[in-house]
């Protein structure tokens, strides 16, 4: 059958259901989260109505300032340690045969899929002093006596990787998966070993696809709003753990509300560089 | 080279897997303490999950919300993606970014719109809030599923069908339904598996009112310990791996994620 324009007004009902539930129950929340973000704060209530950029104006503040500051750092760290980790890894895993492909994925989708209290949970017990990982390090002779390793900046940044790392390799897989074999077959008849081919060939050939995994594991490293509650002290809160802070326990939902556009800001910019990123790969 | 392989994807391997381990480890402690390894051996923090009545509320309702929130965005995304393959109408793509955008943001800003939506229309609470949320929040999923699917089907058949004489609903119910199956039933165990574990909408919508498992996971965390903490960790990794695994058994998985072009090649 092929696709034709929609004719009647019959031929659009299939619409009707998915627009009407993403339209009642997206744009409009949202669009409801960006009003709100302008009215004023009711400590007895949700909010007033208003007209008022206070929310907007406590962004100016050094408190913020540091916080985004960390946010973002630490944002980039994850995604930098996450593609370090995950694009070699991933090129060894397409070069792997079918079964031992199917086997991995089903593990990190399974690792993915993990709650971020469980993930926040499980570091916490891992880096714990009675059932953590330095009771190994005691019984092995490393150490004296078993120590607590959280809360710190090193658990946060663990915590994080271990959440976004799964998440990194299936973004790359299909590009991996998909590389023309002939590439990596040109250079090792050429006299390459294999390690130089994968550094000078299969790593420039996919460069864009690099810079945009970097981006999108970024803006998921942004969304971490547990972790750092978790793992960290309240100096390694990041921007969602404000946002989440400010709307349920300070019940300020404008503030909170308006510390959200300025993420949605953000991360609709990284995505939008993703696409061009993207678009420039398709073109060459 | 391939010794460095293996090295390299048992240090990936253990990195994903120690924390589990350990939190293995401890939810088989004979006594409530968090140690490791375990001391003696007991698998009640297993049955407490379903005994204790506090985490078996909990689990019926996270139960609950992932199969019928499941269920919902398979219903929003199936018409979605047969329209956008049947018709050529390049303004119905909006909705597809919609149905894409609340994965791709962080998020909090998706649970922080739900929980100002729901506050200002007066329903804030209610358990179905919570339904609805997740169902847009995961629409994403069958979406992308389903629209893997469609592209996936060799138009010849159908034009054959309809040569044949078949109409539109005949098309659908005897050579689309049948072939995209695969992908419902995917995009589905997707949601639910993710509803299963959310915890940041959840909270935000009925968070005050009711706890769903990780809510309630995250409340035992802060105010104090308790090794069924560690059973429900566990179990919930038992459950993502058969689902995952059952879709790898019965689908194509790496073609679901993007192993393959999206004419099948």
């Amino acid at each position: 059958m092929r696709r034709e324009a929609p004719k009647t007004i019959t031929d659009y009902t299939p619409l009707f259901f998915p627009g009407l539930m993403l339209v009642v129950f997206f744009v409009v929340p949202f669009s409801t989260m960006i009003v709100v973000s302008f009215f004023k704060r009711d400590p007895a209530g949700f909010y007033t109505p208003d007209f008022v950029i206070d929310n907007y104006a406590r962004f100016l503040s050094v408190f913020f300032g540091s916080v985004l500051g960390f946010s973002l750092m630490l944002a980039v760290m994850v995604a930098i340690c996450c593609v370090a980790i995950a694009f070699p890894f991933t090129y060894l895993l397409s070069r792997c045969s079918r079964r031992v492909q199917t086997l991995w994925l089903v593990g990190l989708l399974s690792v993915l899929s993990l709650s971020e209290v469980i993930i926040g949970f499980a570091w916490s017990t891992l880096f714990s002093r009675t059932a953590g990982i330095t009771n190994l390090f005691v019984a092995m002779g490393l150490m004296e006596g078993p120590v607590a390793l959280l809360p710190s900046f090193w658990a946060v940044l663990t915590g994080m990787v271990y959440q976004a790392l799964p998440y990194t390799i299936l973004v790359l897989y299909p590009a991996l998966v998909r590389l023309d074999p002939t590439l990596l077959e040109a250079a090792r008849t050429l006299g390459a070993s294999p390690l130089r081919a994968f550094f000078n060939v299969v790593t420039p050939a996919l460069r864009n696809t690099i810079v945009a995994t970097l981006i999108m594991v970024f803006v998921f490293a942004l969304g971490s709003y547990l972790l750092p509650q978790i793992l960290g002290r309240p100096q390694h809160w990041t921007l969602s753990v404000l946002i989440t802070d400010q709307a349920i326990y300070q019940s300020n939902m404008p503030f909170a509300a308006a510390m959200a556009v300025f993420l949605v800001l953000i991360s609709l910019a990284l995505v939008g560089m993703t696409l061009l990123v993207g678009r420039k790969e398709n073109a060459l | 080279m391939i010794a460095l392989r293996r090295l390299y994807f048992a240090l990936v391997a253990l990195f994903l897997a120690a924390p589990l381990i350990v939190v293995a480890g401890v939810s088989i402690n004979e006594k409530q303490e968090l140690t490791f390894p375990p001391r003696g051996f007991s698998l009640s923090w297993y049955g407490q999950i379903f005994a204790d009545p506090e985490w078996r509320l909990a689990l019926i309702h996270s139960v609950t919300l992932a199969v019928c929130s499941a269920a919902i965005a398979v219903a929003i995304a199936l018409p979605l993606a047969w329209f956008l393959w049947r018709r050529i109408a390049p303004w119905a793509n909006i909705f597809q970014v919609l149905g894409l955008a609340p994965f791709i943001l962080p998020p909090v800003i998706t649970a922080l719109g739900f929980l100002t939506f729901w506050a200002t229309v007066g329903l804030f609470g209610q358990f179905f809030t919570a339904i609805i949320s997740h169902a847009i929040f995961f629409v994403t999923l069958p979406l992308v599923t389903l629209s893997l699917g469609f592209a996936s089907i060799d138009r010849s058949l159908v034009e054959a069908a309809a040569t044949m004489g078949a109409d539109d609903r005949t098309v659908l119910k005897t050579v689309v339904l049948p072939l995209i199956l695969p992908y419902l039933v995917s995009g589905y165990a997707f949601a639910f598996v993710l509803s299963l574990n959310e915890y940041i909408v959840a909270y935000m919508t009925i968070g005050f009112t009711t706890e769903t498992l990780p809510i309630k996971i995250f409340n035992a965390l802060r105010y104090g310990y308790t090794p069924t903490m560690a059973s429900v960790s566990i179990f919930f990794v038992a459950v993502a791996a058969l689902v995952f695994g059952a879709i790898a058994r019965f689908g194509d998985i790496r073609r679901l994620l993007g192993a393959m072009g999206s004419d099948g090649n």
